[in-house]
């Protein structure tokens, strides 16, 4: 595969400084890598995303940059600082939250202790309560099932509990793991609209998305990895329309 | 893909097994009805000392259970924290500060010497967590389990060097006194056990369903990479539990060692095994379920011990409980309540 080298125009920094970098780190899984050197960037602002098929490497990345994962080589920077190193909570701690792969929310709690332990780091209590309030607008059905423990939750709810989750950590930077699986056609849309609307009032994005199509359409830039590598990346409407990636992530001839 | 064939297997055996479980439950009803009228006052006292006594191994239980629902540990050493609680709590309440017959202030002491060893216990449990289980919680569930028996070895012989190798038998500051009701003798000291023990149950419950940490523990429990995803510190979670549950092993052993007037190193043994028994019974890492299970091993065993009615006497106790271990293990590992229900840690 060729690769469209646009690495960081002066027009995408626009003078900002990156508020996450990612830089050639390499991930194992024991012996296996997962991850062969990716380096990607993240501004403030905007919505990135990673698309790749399967086994990619995708959310093996987005576990090592929430700590959950140690990269064996190659450094990951927060709003200037490095975070490589720190275990999961205090990543956490800093402003990133993960709606990670497979929903992973407390099943045998409640919807409301789930939204709660998204809460986890903050004391605000009145802001806290207008953010659930922010969640169930987004959300309605999950405020019909505030005492139903989250594993009776349909698939669907789940998804929307967890990224509902995510956001009640009031994050600068959210990590969303395929947001869309599982959803019906309908809610995917409104998912990916509440994903606009959520950057829009001020939280930085970083999707990764199966829906390669719909993710192109609302982020500003992209990735695009292989077996571990990033093979492809530039402005996210230039990828849409990238023959490379049609043929290869949208299903086209 | 194996779900299929396990539900073909299941679904006869549930019906059975249900069968089956109404079955003991008339048996067991049927015999406590004979016990009560072959000696009803006897059988008052019993149920009452059996109260007092399943307060203590549920206790002990929830130590057991909630080591279990966060990291998924049997932990043998837990019922030799219990030992060392009684152990330091006669020394403390007896050698050191001479109280030997019951008085206010053999009271007051008592429940500072309650608290002292709660926390002595809790920050063992916590330490032991830190040297030995933290860093084996990755490797295969055979190595920790292995070094809990290691633990409950070391631990016993602290026991040996505190308080010698015999039973050391030690005095009691509860009232001695009886409580009159008709024709009916109820020692205080169950009473003061149940009174003691009942409000810690509730804390616990109250501590892990209610509050911001109790939460977070059940979290852990649940999910360890979504909770630090949460902010969650992990490690400070399972190093609460430890302290939670070490706490209420200390409060148990300074509890016992004032009922029962011994100590001995290999106490943790026996009342280990009959607190696991309660959680197994509860269903292991289910908090009410190792509250009831202990306070129903607590009655088997006294009336048991009565000898009233069917049940075969004091000789056979011990036959009675580990058998309902075996049975339990064998024929509903999930505990009374089943497996997937409740809330673990
Ligand atoms: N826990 C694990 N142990 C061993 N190998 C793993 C583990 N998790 C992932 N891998 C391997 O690492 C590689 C990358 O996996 P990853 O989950 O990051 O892919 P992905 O791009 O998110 O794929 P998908 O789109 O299917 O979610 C895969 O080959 C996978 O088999
Ligand atoms: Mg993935």
């Amino acid at each position: 595969m060729t690769s469209i080298d646009v690495t960081h125009p002066a027009s995408r920094a626009a003078g900002r400084d990156p508020m996450l970098t990612v830089d050639d780190i390499h991930v194992y899984y024991g012996n296996i890598a997962a991850v062969k050197g990716i380096s990607l960037t993240v501004f403030p602002g905007e919505i990135v995303t990673l698309i790749g098929g399967n086994g990619a490497g995708k959310s093996t990345t987005m576990r090592t940059i929430s700590g959950l994962l140690k990269p064996k080589r190659g450094e990951v920077h927060f709003e200037g600082k490095r975070i490589s190193g720190l275990k999961g909570h205090e990543v956490a701690e800093r402003g990133i939250a993960q709606s990670p792969e497979g929903r992973r929310i407390f099943g045998r709690m409640t919807v409301t202790e789930n939204l709660e332990l998204g809460a986890f780091l903050r004391r605000d209590k009145g802001a806290i309560a207008a953010d659930m309030d922010r969640v169930f607008e987004l959300f309605p059905r999950l405020k019909e099932r505030l005492v139903q423990k989250a594993g009776t939750l349909s698939g669907g709810e789940q998804q929307m509990l967890a990224m509902g989750r995510a956001l009640m950590a009031e994050p600068r930077l959210l990590l969303l793991d395929e947001p869309s699986m599982g959803l019906a056609p309908v809610l995917v849309e409104s998912v990916f609209e509440t994903i606009k609307k959520v950057n829009e009032q001020g939280t930085t994005v970083l999707l990764v998305e199966q829906n390669a199509l719909v993710a192109l359409n609302i982020a500003n830039h992209a990735y695009v990895l292989e077996t571990g590598r990033i093979i492809l990346e530039g402005p996210a409407k230039e990828l849409a329309h990238n023959d490379e990636v049609r043929k290869a992530y949208l299903g086209e001839d | 893909m194996s779900t299929v064939p396990a539900n073909l297997f299941r679904r006869p055996q549930l019906t059975l097994m249900q069968i089956l479980g109404y079955a003991v439950l008339a048996l067991a009803a049927f015999v406590v009805v004979v016990a009560f009228i072959d000696g009803p006052r006897t059988f008052v006292q019993v149920v009452v000392i059996g109260f007092s006594n399943g307060a203590l191994y549920a206790l002990i239980a929830l130590g057991y259970t909630m080591v279990y629902g966060i990291i998924e540990l049997i932990n043998f050493a837990h019922g030799d924290l219990f030992m060392l609680g009684s152990v330091l709590a006669a020394i403390f309440l007896e050698e050191r500060l001479n109280q030997t017959s019951s008085s206010a202030k053999a009271w007051m002491l008592l429940a500072v010497v309650m608290i002292a060893v709660m926390a002595l216990c809790a920050a063992f449990n916590v330490t032991i967590e830190k040297l030995a289980y933290r860093r084996l919680r990755n490797s295969p569930k055979l190595a920790p389990l292995i070094t809990a028996v290691g633990v409950s070895f070391i631990l016993q012989n602290i026991g040996i060097f505190m308080n010698g190798s015999a039973p050391h038998s030690r005095a009691s500051v509860l009232p001695q006194s009886s409580w009159h009701v008709g024709a009916i003798d109820i020692r205080l000291k169950y009473i003061v056990v149940v009174l003691v023990t009942a409000p810690l149950l509730l804390l616990m419950t109250w501590i892990v369903q209610k509050t911001r940490i109790g939460k977070a523990m059940r979290a852990t429990a649940q999910d360890r990479d979504a909770s630090l995803l949460m902010g969650i510190n992990v490690d400070k979670m399972i190093s609460y539990t430890f302290a939670l549950g070490g706490a209420l092993a200390g409060a148990a052993g300074t509890m016992f060692v004032q009922v029962n007037g011994t100590t001995r190193y290999d106490a943790g043994f026996r009342l280990g095994l009959i607190a696991f028994t309660s959680a197994v019974l509860g269903g292991v890492g289910n908090l009410l379920g190792a509250v009831i299970g202990g306070v129903l091993i607590g009655l088997i065993q006294g009336l048991n011990d009565s000898g009233l009615g069917f049940f075969p006497g004091q000789k056979w106790t011990q036959t009675v409980l580990f058998g309902i271990l075996i049975m339990m293990i064998i024929f509903r590992p999930g505990g009374i309540f089943g497996s997937h229900q409740q809330e673990k840690v």
